[in-house]
């Protein structure tokens, strides 16, 4: 078996809140293989979303050792973290983060420039990740000219345009209908059956239930860590 | 990321906000456009002036009657007559480092040739007064000696006079009356130009001293042996001290003026007085351009001031930017080209808007338009040097951020 996409040893991640510490994460050890789907799912202080900083090297643990990819990050500074999520991680945020003022082909190109890509092939992988959200016909488009659920895919886009081994998503259907939201959730499905390892941090049952497992929170540890049957597809479209 | 790719995400920025852009380059634009218009007119004015003194002829020196006194009552400069022909031949004799020294005497005069006439001035001179005066001719000959000797009625005309008088024609041979005496003339003077006062140096009319003393000065204060003005052309630029202190002394000598007596001529060392105009000039021109680089300074933390703006404004941006892999150095590199990038285009209109002035004033002002190069290079480099230096502040503060919280930034 390859080695797992994610895999922490006794993570943990305490705050200076003032005069005393908030031990936001304590002691996790989590093992997630490749071509998971996770859903992390907890109420608010849970430590869900320090969890997801932590496992998108957009912070540093204050004790435990996270290797993401094979790639032990535990000593790494800030610009190695940034070439690990440009490289490896790949993420899609509750508001989208769409640049406004960017086409939807430049919005998902960005990840790439920090890649030091080229322009032509920056231009034929973009347009192939939005191939793969559906999207080649508003390639030109402004975000403002796209519907939500249209721009949370531009987002899913810019994720997957660099291929990383890991999507990772917080509420991605946050912002969105409920129609649109399964509409999203299937994508991630799609792209989860082709491979790719996703895990997406939410609050919502309905939204978890379209993953393969569930890490449930509480408290900065992990409450419960079930696979579950999948929502079929036939079920919500 | 290569720096190509960091230039044109910086420019969609920029062109993003394209009003903001351009109200952030407006203060670079009017200091850069102050610091090259000033440097060029007062340059223009500098060379203007440089000419005018070439046009009266390099080192040269003149002596003019002092003004008179009676009671305490002046009569000013010229009112009393009081040099001689034989004061300048005094002067050629004992003066040391004297090339030439010539006399002349000057009057306005109505000039009428065939159906047209003109006013102006007209200058006897001795022999000598071409070479003190570097006049040098465009068509026919200067007058001789032997015209001096003869007191013939030639004359040489400046090119404003042979065109008034003589308009699409060659003047040389022609007649013209001087206050009704006919005169041949015999050459025209090269042109040379209006002076940086605006007086025009070809307006002018040259006839032998003699014959100026018989047939235009007749009794009046310039008659006998009595001339307007001497002058003198110092054989190098070193001596014009030395010679404008001995001709004082000499003259002094020869018209028995006692210890404390006031001269009663005055001496111009023309070179001296354009010299410290020119000068003049350059210290207004320095504290103009200080002036204007104030201006620069002023635009400079109206960059640092937008910046700032900006940073806090792309928060979001600058953690999504860091979210997909941008370093602390991209981020950091995007908002100096972006600072520089304004800077140097407001600073290049700057330089264009500051050359129109310049050549607008410099044609008001019949100067000749002169851009130095390195006024140029100055301010735009000076823009350059404000682009970084007050766009590093908010550039390092956007490259600090944490992404996390700029994430989250509303």
């Amino acid at each position: 078996m390859t080695q797992p996409a994610i895999e922490t040893h006794h993570l943990s991640r305490d705050y200076q809140l003032g005069s005393h510490i908030v031990h936001a994460l304590k002691d996790v050890s989590i093992k997630v293989a490749k071509g998971e789907f996770v859903a992390v799912i907890g109420p608010s202080g849970s430590g869900k979303t320090t969890l997801m900083n932590l496992l998108g090297c957009l912070d540093s643990p204050t004790a435990g050792r996270y290797i993401c990819d094979g790639i032990d990050t535990s000593h790494m500074d800030r610009d190695d973290l940034a070439k690990v999520r440009n490289q490896h991680i790949g993420f899609v945020f509750q508001s989208f983060n769409l640049l406004p003022r960017m086409t939807a082909l430049e919005n998902v190109e960005m990840p790439l420039i920090y890649a030091s890509i080229s322009a032509d092939e920056r231009h034929r992988r973009a347009m192939d990740a939005l191939a793969k959200v559906g999207l080649e016909d508003r390639v030109s488009h402004l975000p403002t000219q796209l519907s939500g659920g249209q721009q949370q895919r531009v987002a899913i886009a810019r994720a997957l345009v660099n291929d990383p081994a890991i999507l990772f998503a917080d509420e991605p259907t946050g912002a969105l209908d409920t129609k649109t939201s399964y509409e999203i959730m299937q994508l991630f499905q799609k792209l989860n059956d082709q491979g790719r390892t996703i895990i997406i941090v939410t609050h919502e049952a309905e939204i978890a239930a379209y993953a393969k497992r569930i890490l449930t929170f509480r408290d900065g540890v992990i409450e419960s860590d079930v696979a579950q049957n999948v929502k079929s597809k036939e079920q919500s479209a | 990321m290569n720096i190509m790719d960091s230039i044109i995400v910086a420019l969609q920025a920029l062109r993003a906000n394209l009003l903001r852009s351009i109200l952030t380059m407006l203060g670079i634009i009017i200091g850069v456009a102050a610091v090259v218009a000033m440097i060029a007119i007062g340059r223009g004015a500098e060379t203007s002036i440089t000419s005018f003194i070439q046009g009266l002829g390099s080192n040269v020196i003149s002596v003019s009657p002092g003004s008179s006194r009676f009671g305490g009552v002046s009569g000013g400069a010229g009112s009393r007559p009081t040099l001689t022909l034989a004061d300048a031949q005094a002067i050629r004799d004992e003066v040391n480092h004297v090339d030439v020294v010539a006399a002349s005497s000057q009057t306005m005069a109505q000039l009428i040739a065939g159906p047209m006439n003109w006013r102006s001035t007209v200058t006897g001179g001795s022999s000598g007064i071409f070479e003190a005066r570097e006049w040098e001719l465009a068509a026919g000959r200067l007058f001789s000696e032997a015209d001096q000797r003869g007191a013939t009625k030639v004359a040489v005309i400046g090119m404003t006079v042979a065109e008034n008088l003589f308009p699409g024609q060659n003047p040389v041979g022609k007649m013209m009356r001087v206050n009704r005496v006919p005169f041949r003339i015999v050459g025209v003077f090269a042109e040379k130009g209006s002076t940086a006062f605006g007086s025009d140096q070809d307006d002018v009319v040259y006839i032998p001293l003699s014959t100026a003393k018989q047939r235009l000065l007749g009794h009046g204060r310039l008659s006998g042996n009595r001339v307007g003005t001497i002058t003198i052309k110092v054989s190098d630029a070193e001596w014009m001290d030395y010679v404008e202190n001995e001709t004082r002394y000499l003259l002094r000598l020869r018209h028995k003026l006692a210890d404390g007596e006031e001269d009663d001529f005055i001496i111009r060392n023309l070179a001296q007085i354009l010299k410290t105009s020119a000068e003049t000039t350059r210290v207004l021109t320095l504290f103009l351009s200080a002036v204007a680089g104030v201006s620069l300074l002023v635009g400079g933390i109206g960059i640092m001031n937008i910046m700032l703006v900006s940073v806090t404004e792309r928060t979001r941006e600058i953690g999504l930017r860091m979210a997909v892999g941008a370093r602390s150095r991209d981020i950091l590199n995007q908002f100096l080209i972006e600072a520089l990038a304004l800077s140097l285009l407001g600073g290049a209109i700057g330089i264009v808007l500051g050359a129109l002035i310049s050549t607008t004033v410099a044609g008001l002002a019949g100067w000749p338009s002169v851009i130095p190069l390195q006024a140029v290079i100055l301010a735009f480099s000076f823009a350059a040097f404000i682009g970084i230096f007050f766009g590093l502040f908010p550039a390092q503060r956007a490259s600090r951020l944490d992404p996390i919280e700029a994430l989250r930034h509303e």
